[in-house]
C-alpha cells in the first residue's frame, strides 16, 4: 500500500505529466551538458560532505561535553533551512561582501569569489554535512559496547576490528543519500553556480514546465534524473558489505581509546571546525532575522499555523509510512529510500495537479497535497534511520522473540519500537523540520490567502521587503528548530546522550 | 480572511465549502501582484464596490508560470481573466487560442502605440540596472563591460526580467549581442532564478548593481525613506516591459470579464499601482504620479520588440547568452 503510494506519486506522476504532453522532444546539447554538470557537482558534494563528516562524528561519539546534545540538534539546521535562506547565511559569511572576505580585505589580501563549483560544493556541504555526520554518528552509536571490551581485551585496533567494517557498512548509503539530495538540486546551483554552465537538469526541469511548457521535454530530463539516482542506488548497494557486530546488551558505554592528547586535539579540532562552519552563517541568519521580526505582517500567524498543521501531518504520514516499510524490509526500503530522492517535485507536483485539475479546484488540495508531498521527500530520510535499526533488533533479538511466540503489533511494541526509539525520534524530527521549512508545491496549487510560512517568505522576498523576509527566517529556523527538537527529545529521554 | 489557529487547525484539509455567489471573477495573476503588500488586495476592494460581484486572485508564480499553468488546464480552467504576461509571452499566448478579443481600450499614456484588442495593458516599466548612487554609472553596456562593476542578473530561461534582458541586449546590440555577452561575462557575478534571490544578493551587498526596473528606487526613497539607490541610464535606450490582462476564452462571466478590463484603465485600479507594484500606471491617475517618482530617470529611447519579434528572437537570443557565459 505504501509501496503503491510511494509508486504512484514518483513514476505515476511522471506518467501524467508524459500523457499530458504533446510528443518527446529530444535532448539538446545544452541538456547533456546539463547532466554532466549535475553528475559533476553532485559527486563532488557528496565526496565532500561524507568525508568530513568522519573525523566529526568520530570525535562526537567518544567525546562527552557540555553541551553536546544542543550541538547536534544545531547541526541539523541547515540541512532543514529553505535553500534560499541557508544561501544568504553563506554568503554573509563567503560572499563578496562577506565577514571571510572583510578579513581577507583587511589582511591586506584580494577578495575572493565562491561563486562557481567551488561555491555549488561549498554549499551543499553546508547543507549535507550535519546529515552525514548524523548517519554515521548513528553507526558508531549503534557498536554495541560489548564489542569495545572484546577488542580492548584482545589488544587489537578499534579502527581495525570495529570502525573500519562499520563505515565500510554505513558510508555507501550516505554517500548515496547526499549525491542523490545534490542531483535535484536547482536553485542552490543557479545562485552560487555563477551562471548558465551551473545549469542542473532540475532547472532544465523547472524551464520547460513553467517556462517554455514543453511538458515531454520535462518529463524525459525527470526519466534521465531517475535512471541517474537507479544506477547510484545499485552501485551504493553493490559495495555496501552488511556489518556483523552481533548482539551485545543493549548498553552505552563510555570509549577508553582515543584518550591520547593526539587524539584528543584532533577531536576538538573536528568539532569546532564543523561547529563554526555551520553556526557562523546560521548565526548571521539569526541576526538579520532580528532586526526583520517587527516588520513582520500580521500574516505571519496563520501562515505559521498552516505550516505547523501541515508539518504535523506530514510528520505523521512519515513516521507511519516508514515504519510500515521497514517491518517489510527488504527491496522496498531501498525502493522507497531513492525514489522520492531522484524526483523531480515540480515534475510530481504537475503530474498530481494534471490528475487532480479535471475533478476539484486544486486550491482546495493544496495544503493536502503539501503535507503529503513533504511526506514523500522526507520518507528516504526517515527510513534511512529507522531500517538499519529495525533490522539491527531483528537480527538480534529476532529468533528470541519468535521463540517465545512474539509476533505482530506486540513483536513492534514490546520488542522493536523501545529499541528504535532513538531512530524514530530522529526520523519524525527530520520530517517535522524538513516539511516545515519545505515550500514543496503549495505554489503550484495554492491560491494566495492559503500561504505557508515558507510561501509567505518568498513572497515577502518577492515584494521589496527584504527584512521582513530574514524575519519569516528566522521563525521558520526555530520552528524547524523546535519541531526537531520536540521529537528528537523525545526518542532518547532516557538516553545519556 | 480567517485566521484563528482553530480554524486553520480544523479547516484547513477539509475545502471550505465554496458559497454559491451570484457572479466570481477568477483572476489568474503572478505572485507579487496579489501579495498583502501587492495591488491584488485593493483592487479587489475597489472592483467589488461597483460590481456586486465576487473577485478572485489565484496567483501562480510568475507571468510565464502563470500561462503555463493555463495552458495545462486549457479549456478546463476556472480562469475568467489572466492578468500580468508581458509583451515577450503574448504572442506565445495568442497562439494557444484560448484568448479572447475584449476590444477595450482607452488613453494609455505609454511611451509607445498601443494596437492590440485582446491583451489590454495596465502597467509598464524600464528595465534597468539598479545601484547605490556612490557607484560611478556606466552610460552603456561597453562601458559596464569594461569596467569592473559586478552585477547580478536573472536567467531568462526561468525569469521574466531575465528575459527581458536578453531582449534588451538583443532589441540594442542585434547580430553583436553575442558579442556584448562575452564581455560582460566577467562582470556577472553570478545568475539566479528568480528577480528576488537578485535584489536579494544586491542587497547584501554582492554586487554592485542588479537588474530590475528604474522604479526600484521609488520604493526605497517612499516606503524606507532611503534615496541612496538609483538606477544608471544607458544610451542605448532601455527595454520595455509593459504588462497585460486579457480574458479568456473559455470564460463563463464574459460581461464581467469586459467589465474588469475597462475598469482596469479607470482611478480605482490605476492610482493603486504605482506604489504597490512600483511600476508605471498604463493611465496616470488624475493626482499624477506620487511624490518620489520625478526623481527617477527617464530613459531618452524606449526599446520594445513587438510581440511576434520577441516569440521568434528569444529563443536564439538566449541561445547566444547562453553559448557566451558557459564558456
Amino acid at each position: 500500500m505504501v509501496i503503491a503510494l510511494v509508486l504512484m506519486l514518483t513514476l505515476g506522476t511522471l506518467l501524467a505529466v508524459l500523457w499530458r504532453a504533446d510528443g518527446l522532444s529530444g535532448l539538446g546539447a545544452a541538456e547533456w551538458a546539463a547532466v554532466r554538470f549535475t553528475i559533476l557537482q553532485a559527486v563532488l558534494s557528496a565526496t565532500a560532505s561524507v568525508g568530513l563528516a568522519i573525523p566529526v562524528a568520530r570525535a562526537l561519539s567518544r567525546r562527552r561535553f557540555r553541551g553536546r546534545s544542543i550541538l547536534i540538534t544545531l547541526l541539523g539546521a541547515p540541512f532543514i533551512l529553505p535553500v534560499i535562506v541557508a544561501v544568504m547565511g553563506l554568503l554573509a559569511v563567503f560572499g563578496r561582501n562577506g565577514l571571510l572576505n572583510d578579513a581577507i580585505a583587511l589582511a591586506g589580501g584580494d577578495r575572493i569569489s565562491i561563486y562557481g563549483l567551488g561555491g555549488v560544493v561549498l554549499a551543499h556541504v553546508f547543507f549535507n554535512l550535519p546529515l552525514a555526520v548524523r548517519m554515521i554518528l548513528q553507526g558508531w552509536v549503534a557498536i554495541p559496547a560489548e564489542r569495545f571490551r572484546l577488542v580492548a581485551s584482545l589488544g587489537s585496533s578499534v579502527w581495525l576490528m570495529l570502525e573500519r567494517p562499520m563505515l565500510r557498512a554505513v558510508l555507501p548509503g550516505a554517500f548515496m543519500a547526499i549525491f542523490l539530495i545534490c542531483l535535484t538540486s536547482f536553485a542552490v546551483a543557479l545562485v552560487l553556480g555563477g551562471g548558465p554552465k551551473a545549469t542542473t537538469v532540475e532547472l532544465a526541469i523547472y524551464q520547460a514546465v513553467r517556462f517554455d511548457f514543453e511538458l515531454g521535454r520535462a518529463a524525459l530530463l525527470a526519466a534521465v534524473q531517475f535512471g541517474l539516482s537507479i544506477i547510484a542506488a545499485l552501485a551504493a548497494w553493490f559495495i555496501t558489505v552488511p556489518e556483523g557486530f552481533g548482539a551485545g546488551l543493549d548498553r552505552v558505554m563510555p570509549r577508553w581509546d582515543g584518550a591520547t592528547i593526539m587524539a584528543r586535539i584532533a577531536d576538538g579540532l573536528a568539532i569546532s571546525l564543523a561547529a563554526l562552519f555551520l553556526i557562523v552563517p546560521l548565526s548571521m541568519v539569526i541576526i538579520k532575522g532580528v532586526i526583520g521580526l517587527p516588520d513582520l505582517p500580521a500574516s505571519v500567524w496563520s501562515a505559521i499555523a498552516r505550516s505547523v498543521s501541515v508539518a504535523a501531518v506530514s510528520t505523521l504520514l512519515t513516521t507511519v509510512a516508514a515504519v510500515t516499510l521497514a517491518m517489510r524490509g527488504g527491496r522496498a526500503v531501498t525502493l522507497a529510500s531513492a525514489l522520492p530522492l531522484a524526483a523531480s517535485s515540480l515534475v510530481v507536483g504537475t503530474g498530481l495537479f494534471v490528475v487532480v485539475q479535471p475533478m476539484i479546484n486544486p486550491a482546495k488540495l493544496a495544503l493536502l497535497v503539501t503535507a503529503l508531498m513533504n511526506a514523500l521527500m522526507a520518507l528516504p530520510f526517515a527510513l534511512r534511520v529507522i531500517a538499519p535499526a529495525f533490522e539491527r533488533v531483528e537480527t538480534d533479538y529476532g529468533r528470541l522473540a519468535t521463540s517465545v511466540g512474539l509476533r505482530g503489533w506486540a513483536r513492534v511494541k514490546i520488542l522493536i519500537l523501545p529499541r528504535i526509539r532513538r531512530p524514530l525520534g530522529f526520523a519524525a524530527g527530520l520530517a517535522a523540520a524538513l516539511s516545515m521549512g519545505d515550500l514543496g508545491v503549495i505554489a503550484l496549487f495554492a491560491t494566495s490567502d492559503q500561504q505557508t510560512l515558507p510561501l509567505l517568505m518568498y513572497q515577502l522576498m518577492g515584494s521589496y521587503r527584504t527584512d521582513a523576509a530574514s524575519g519569516a527566517a528566522l521563525v521558520l529556523l526555530a520552528l524547524s528548530l523546535l519541531a526537531f527538537w520536540i521529537f528528537d527529545r523525545g526518542g532518547r529521554a532516557d538516553a545519556d546522550a | 480572511m480567517k485566521t484563528t489557529l482553530t480554524h486553520v487547525a480544523g479547516l484547513c484539509f477539509v475545502a471550505t465549502g465554496a458559497i454559491a455567489e451570484t457572479s466570481t471573477l477568477t483572476i489568474y495573476t503572478y505572485d507579487g501582484f496579489n501579495s498583502d503588500w501587492g495591488p491584488g488586495p485593493q483592487i479587489e476592494a475597489n472592483f467589488e464596490a461597483e460590481c456586486a460581484c465576487d473577485l478572485e486572485f489565484v496567483a501562480a508564480g510568475d507571468g510565464a508560470a502563470v500561462l503555463s499553468r493555463l495552458k495545462l488546464e486549457g479549456a478546463n480552467t476556472d480562469a475568467d481573466i489572466v492578468l500580468g504576461l508581458d509583451t515577450n509571452l503574448t504572442a506565445d499566448a495568442e497562439a494557444t487560442g484560448l484568448f479572447a478579443a475584449s476590444g477595450v481600450t482607452a488613453a494609455y499614456d505609454l511611451p509607445i502605440e498601443w494596437s492590440d484588442d485582446t491583451f489590454v495593458p495596465f502597467d509598464w516599466g524600464y528595465f534597468a540596472f539598479v545601484a547605490g548612487k556612490d557607484v560611478e554609472a556606466p552610460t552603456n553596456f561597453r562601458e559596464l563591460a569594461a569596467s569592473d562593476l559586478k552585477i547580478v542578473i536573472q536567467d531568462p530561461r526561468s525569469s521574466t526580467p531575465g528575459l527581458g534582458l536578453v531582449l534588451w541586449v538583443e532589441a540594442a546590440y542585434g547580430d553583436e549581442a553575442g558579442s556584448i555577452w562575452s564581455e560582460l561575462a566577467d562582470n556577472i557575478v553570478t545568475v539566479t532564478p528568480g528577480w528576488s534571490e537578485a535584489y536579494g544578493l544586491f542587497l547584501e551587498g554582492e554586487a554592485d548593481a542588479v537588474l530590475s526596473y528604474t522604479t526600484s528606487p521609488a520604493y526605497h526613497l517612499i516606503a524606507e525613506g532611503d534615496d541612496s539607490k538609483t538606477s544608471w541610464s544607458f544610451e542605448e535606450g532601455h527595454y520595455m516591459q509593459v504588462e497585460v490582462a486579457a480574458k479568456v476564452a473559455s470564460t463563463d462571466a464574459p460581461e464581467l470579464a469586459d467589465a474588469f478590463l475597462a475598469f482596469m484603465a479607470t482611478e480605482g485600479f490605476q492610482s493603486v499601482i504605482p506604489t504597490t507594484n512600483w511600476m508605471y500606471p498604463a493611465v496616470t491617475p488624475a493626482a499624477g504620479l506620487p511624490e518620489g517618482f520625478e526623481t527617477l530617470v527617464t530613459p531618452s529611447t524606449s526599446l520594445l520588440l513587438s510581440s511576434e519579434d520577441a516569440a521568434a528572437k528569444s529563443g536564439p537570443a538566449i541561445d547566444a547568452w547562453r553559448a557566451a557565459l558557459a564558456q
